[in-house]
């Protein structure tokens, strides 16, 4: 069976899930400190702009994937400000690269991930941030090791679910890094280009169940991690 | 080491205007619900901003809005027991305690581990998690956590008031090691007359935002415009003589002796007694012929008389003063007038072990 198992997948379909994997994790990873920031800023703080921020933080929540697609392809694109900007300056170019398809699934995964640490953020007791800063520890202190460890789950369980998010998007992608094989396409990308030629339901159907068994493994393993975690910090 | 304390803040019901100068010791600031006494020690400790206000611990100075001084709390070098312990959920118990330990400068770690958990008696929780704690543990770890940190100032905003009475027994007496043993100064924020009995040695008592009366606790507790006619009580100092087998203890004040239930405390311990004024009977010649024990002889100082039947007699027993709630007919009917010798009557039950405290006087080697 296991020689059938590495077989089971053609090339082109192995390419996909590693590349999916790949972009997803990057995503999530790089967009993590942000997301825990403006978790953090929403949750906790009083500034001007705080409600355009939660507006734009949840945009791609509400807003055609396609149109966000769209927006990053003027804005990141080469002729786009920002991607003129980091061709010339840095030499990076996100369009039609898996850069760009990290970043586009980062920007829709976004929301899922702030959304889930600003709940545990709003859970931890202020009192408790209080009672750390009379002991002597500073801000940031009180934050490393007070907020963090308790907001441990919130934040497992917004990096998994930014993760099947990521795996699975599919509409910014196709619009900003097009469906190139090997460069930028993804599993739904995959699933949608095989679904376009002739016999191409079998290969399909196979991504279909990986991409199945993707998001029910990071539900069920953020469920549990962020179980496990809540109960070492609420120490029962 | 002095606190000198001047806070001024508007909330939406009342103006606090706060103005004390608190000597070493403890201090008590004592008044109901809402008086403002918690947003004046969060005003010290820096978790609160007064609009006004100038704080100054040993010319150390916190707070002064005046010139827009204002120290971070975690600079304050202030241990905060809190009402609700706030231990780290996700700490051990010996990680609490470590905690303040680890902030503090070097020189302020003079305080051991070892020491103040023996003190405590936590030695055997310290690997236990706060959530599995009884509340009378959990405020003992705060207290240890709170010392650990090498604090200049104590701040115990109502420790006991979420225990039940069992619990605030078994606390009290750490709160009295705290204040004998450790030469870190209390501020103490409580509503309970008893625990200012047993615990303060300045006393500031406050009422929506004022301060109504400032002065050792002997003083403010008999204060009827303080704690009310019904709660006018003395403290006498007291000395353990020794421990009967009929469950009496007996005592030596200045005007007699005195046989109280069962104390825990050694023969010479000095001890604080806590006697409510209507629990006081007055006689002019020396009974004979009664149950009640205790008969004090005392020289009537003051006769005052309050709004409604009742007339407020106090004595002057050795250095200190006892007073005693009769009705106005009856001081007309003894003909009391100050400068007469008296005898107090007190029943030896009418003391409640919440009443006696360890007395401030008491060398830490005598006891235990």
């Amino acid at each position: 069976m296991g020689g059938d198992w590495a077989n089971w997948l053609g090339p082109a379909e192995w390419q996909a899930v590693r590349l999916s994997v790949r972009v997803a994790f990057w995503a999530t990873v790089v967009s993590l400190p942000l997301g825990i920031f403006v978790a953090y800023a929403l949750a906790r703080w009083d500034f001007w702009g705080k409600q355009l921020l939660n507006g734009i933080v949840h945009l791609p929540l509400i807003l055609p994937p396609v149109v966000t697609g769209y927006l990053l392809l003027i804005t990141f694109g080469r002729r786009g400000p920002v991607g003129e900007f980091l061709d010339a300056w840095f030499g990076i170019v996100l369009s039609f690269r898996w850069t760009g398809a990290a970043v586009a699934a980062a920007i829709m995964a976004f929301p899922l991930m702030v959304r889930a640490i600003k709940l545990a953020i709003e859970a931890v007791d202020p009192k408790l941030e209080a009672a750390a800063s009379t002991l002597g520890a500073s801000r940031a202190w009180v934050f490393a090791t007070v907020t963090l460890p308790l907001i441990l789950p919130g934040i497992i369980a917004g990096s998994i679910l930014a993760f099947a998010k990521a795996i699975g998007e599919f509409g910014a992608t196709i619009t900003f890094v097009s469906n190139i094989p090997g460069q930028t396409q993804t599993i739904p990308s995959a699933i949608y280009a095989f679904l376009q030629v002739p016999g191409g339901q079998d290969q399909a159907t196979r991504l279909v169940i990986i991409a199945v068994a993707i998001a029910m493994a990071a539900l069920i393993l953020s469920e549990y991690l962020a179980r496990r975690v809540a109960k070492r910090v609420a120490g029962s | 080491m002095t606190l000198r304390i001047r806070v001024q803040h508007a909330f939406a019901g009342f103006d606090l205007d706060v103005d004390a100068d608190l000597p070493a010791g403890v201090s008590v600031l004592f008044g109901p619900s809402g008086s403002g006494k918690t947003t004046v020690i969060n005003a010290v400790a820096g978790l609160i901003r007064p609009d006004q206000g100038r704080i100054v611990v040993d010319g150390w100075v916190l707070t002064d809005t005046a010139s827009r001084h204002n120290i971070a709390p975690h600079r304050r070098r202030i241990g905060y027991i809190f009402q609700d312990a706030r231990l780290f959920p996700h700490l051990s118990v010996r990680q609490n305690l470590a905690y303040g330990r680890w902030f503090a400068p070097r020189d302020a770690q003079a305080t051991s581990m070892d020491r103040t958990v023996e003190m405590l008696g936590i030695g055997h929780l310290l690997s236990r998690r706060p959530a599995t704690l009884s509340g009378g543990e959990k405020q003992r770890v705060a207290i240890g956590r709170a010392l650990l940190s090498g604090p200049r100032l104590i701040l115990a905003d109502e420790p006991l008031a979420a225990l039940d009475e069992a619990r605030k027994a078994e606390i009290l007496p750490y709160f009295e090691r705290l204040r004998d043993e450790v030469a870190v100064p209390i501020l103490y924020v409580s509503h309970a007359s008893a625990e200012v009995a047993r615990l303060a040695t300045t006393v500031v008592a406050l009422r929506a935002g004022r301060v109504i009366a400032c002065g050792p606790p002997a003083q403010v507790l008999g204060d009827v415009g303080v704690v009310g006619a019904r709660g006018a009580a003395s403290l006498l100092t007291a000395q353990v003589v020794a421990h009967h087998a009929d469950g009496l203890t007996e005592l030596a004040t200045a005007a007699g002796r005195l046989w109280l239930p069962r104390i825990a405390d050694a023969a010479g311990a000095t001890l604080r007694v806590r006697i409510m004024a209507q629990d006081v009977i007055l006689s002019r010649d020396r009974p004979a012929g009664l149950s009640a024990l205790n008969i004090l002889q005392g020289t009537i100082s003051d006769l005052r008389l309050g709004d409604g039947p009742g007339v407020m007699v106090t004595l002057a027993v050795g250095e200190d003063r006892l007073a005693a709630r009769i009705t106005r007919r009856s001081a007309e009917a003894l003909g009391l007038a100050p400068g007469q010798t008296c005898h107090a009557v007190i029943k030896s039950v009418a003391v409640a072990p919440d009443d006696i405290g360890t007395g401030l006087r008491a060398s830490p080697a005598s006891r235990d």
